[in-house]
């Protein structure tokens, strides 16, 4: 059952499912790109999130009831093909494991540090949801043993390409800014560039691996200490 | 190019425009100009089209110097305005010639004046946009987000007009009065009790001075809240209520997305309000439909030529 809401006076809300699964990351980046391509001269944004998808229209062209009128017909034919999704590209980045709080993970979780990398980097992850900042990108899902709620108190300064987790996802922290969740690492790839088109590499519906690497390679690969 | 020269930049004056849209599928934040109605007013009066770039300048306090003749219009704050000393009205299309210096004071009542020139400011647009965002360090007068800084240079192209045009008095709000801001209910709305809804309208709520561009922060009796549901996007006048039971209005800086039960969204010419009012300011709220809202800014969009 999807429900279609109006969000405010300039914005529609469609829920697509009360739980997310692996899959539906996916189907929602390609339920976006399909409305996008038919109904795209409509809208002014669009924000795929882990189970909706928000659309922000443009009132001079549509509102909530014509909208959503148009966008029955693409639901229907959305919810006959549950097994087409976008295939998603797999994307597989550089990670230095020496996060701030790995050892604090490792004793909450009662492993060992190499435990909690093993876990950690052993896992593919979908991307989510991209949001919270510019190139935040929302990674699920987390393998069991390594889940932990966020931090009491938020870091003020997280610093840039900090790989970290918190409950039963993953991200990396494009620019440095404050942050509640648990320090595992560092990418030392830029995931958020203005001299790239499109500045973030990562997708709705991606796959997402990480390779550990050494203080030489992070260095080789651009990384900032 | 030519333009004003900063003299003194004031607290926080920021480049913005309509907007950066068609990118918050990535995480980037819209932006834009936090009272619609009195950015569009300082724009119309000048002749320049919907979203033409204008500066926003939070409690006054600048002074710009014009490098080359043009005409500019401020609408907005009640700041004191004046030309080489002479004072100036405000919601009025003014020349201002080279050499001269634009002086403002510090706003008496609304907390945010709009600046246009002729033609606009030329600024360099990131992601399509020039406006500031000081959190995600895009746009504004250095592509990086920052506010303005003595020395600073706003190009813009020569400008003339025939005479000075003021907005009729009846369209210049009163900033001083204590405002009822109307919410078009829903979201979450259902999940909360019923008399936690009466609650949030019936009492008079006080701005916060932890508010910013980001949202603006309510104070008064907290509302109980229902529990948290998947972080999902969320739009500009979502009333977020967090755990502590103390409403959240998102504004123009809003993060896309958000977690935190919502109530539902001010009416969007009501988020302008909002955005004149000082902190401490007690703050009512009322009902609206979505389609009485939609009506009137479609009125307001035909009328200032958007679309």
């Amino acid at each position: 059952m999807i429900r279609i809401e109006p969000a405010g006076a300039e914005s529609l809300l469609l829920v697509l499912a009360e739980e997310p699964d692996a899959e539906l990351p996916g189907r929602i980046a390609q339920l976006a790109e399909q409305i996008d391509q038919r109904l795209g001269h409509l809208l002014l944004d669009r924000v795929p999130g882990w189970t909706s998808l928000l659309l922000h229209y443009d009132l001079s062209r549509t509102d909530h009831l014509a909208l959503a009128e148009q966008l029955k017909p693409l639901l229907e034919a959305w919810l006959a093909q549950p097994g087409l999704h976008s295939p998603g590209r797999v994307h597989e980045l550089p990670i230095l494991y020496n996060g701030e709080d790995l050892f604090e993970v490792a004793r909450l979780c009662q492993l060992s540090v190499a435990e909690v990398i093993g876990l950690h980097a052993a896992g593919e992850y979908r991307v989510g949801a991209i949001g919270f900042a510019p190139g935040f990108a929302y990674l699920g899902q987390l393998h069991s043993r390594l889940v932990l709620p966020r931090r009491a108190t938020p870091r003020l300064h997280v610093p840039a390409g900090s790989l970290a987790i918190a409950e039963r996802q993953t991200a990396i922290y494009p620019h440095a800014s404050p942050g509640g969740w648990h320090l595992l690492g560092r990418c030392p790839w830029p995931l958020f560039d203005l001299s790239r088109t499109p500045p973030c590499p990562l997708n709705q519906g991606d796959r997402v691996r990480f390779r550990p690497i050494d203080e030489a390679t992070f260095s080789a690969e651009g990384g900032q200490p | 190019m030519k333009g004003l020269r900063v003299l003194k930049p004031g607290p926080q004056s920021l480049l913005q425009d309509a907007g950066r849209y068609g990118w918050q599928h990535l995480g980037v934040s819209p932006s834009g100009v936090m009272d619609l109605q009195a950015a569009a007013w300082a724009n119309r009066l000048l002749d320049n089209p919907w979203g033409t770039p204008l500066l926003e300048i939070a409690l006054g306090d600048v002074q710009l110097e014009a490098e080359r003749d043009t005409w500019v219009a401020l609408c907005g704050a009640d700041v004191p305005l004046s030309i080489d000393k002479q004072p100036m009205p405000l919601w009025t299309r003014l020349p201002l010639r080279r050499g001269q210096v634009l002086r403002l004071g510090f706003a008496r009542s609304g907390q945010r004046l709009y600046l246009a020139v002729g033609g606009g400011f030329a600024g360099k647009a990131v992601l399509g946009s020039v406006s500031s965002q000081m959190r995600e360090g895009l746009g504004g007068v250095d592509g990086a987000g920052r506010p303005l800084q003595a020395g600073d240079r706003l190009a813009c192209r020569p400008a003339s007009f025939l005479r000075r045009v003021s907005v009729p008095w009846p369209f210049q709000p009163d900033y001083q009065a204590k405002p009822l801001l109307r919410v078009i209910t829903g979201g979450d709305a259902a999940s909360f009790e019923e008399d936690q809804l009466q609650a949030f309208f019936a009492q008079v709520w006080q701005l916060s001075p932890h508010s910013d561009r980001m949202g603006a922060r309510l104070e008064g009796e907290a509302l109980q809240v229902p529990r948290r549901q998947w972080s999902l996007g969320v739009s500009r006048g979502a009333i977020q209520v967090p755990p502590d039971g103390q409403p959240i209005i998102l504004q123009a800086d809003h993060q896309t997305m958000g977690g935190y039960p919502l109530l539902g969204w001010l009416h969007p010419l009501d988020q302008g309000r909002l955005a004149q009012c000082p902190a401490h300011h007690p703050l009512r709220f009322t009902p609206v439909s979505v389609s009485d809202a939609q009506a009137e800014m479609r009125e307001f969009y035909r009328f200032f030529g958007r679309g």
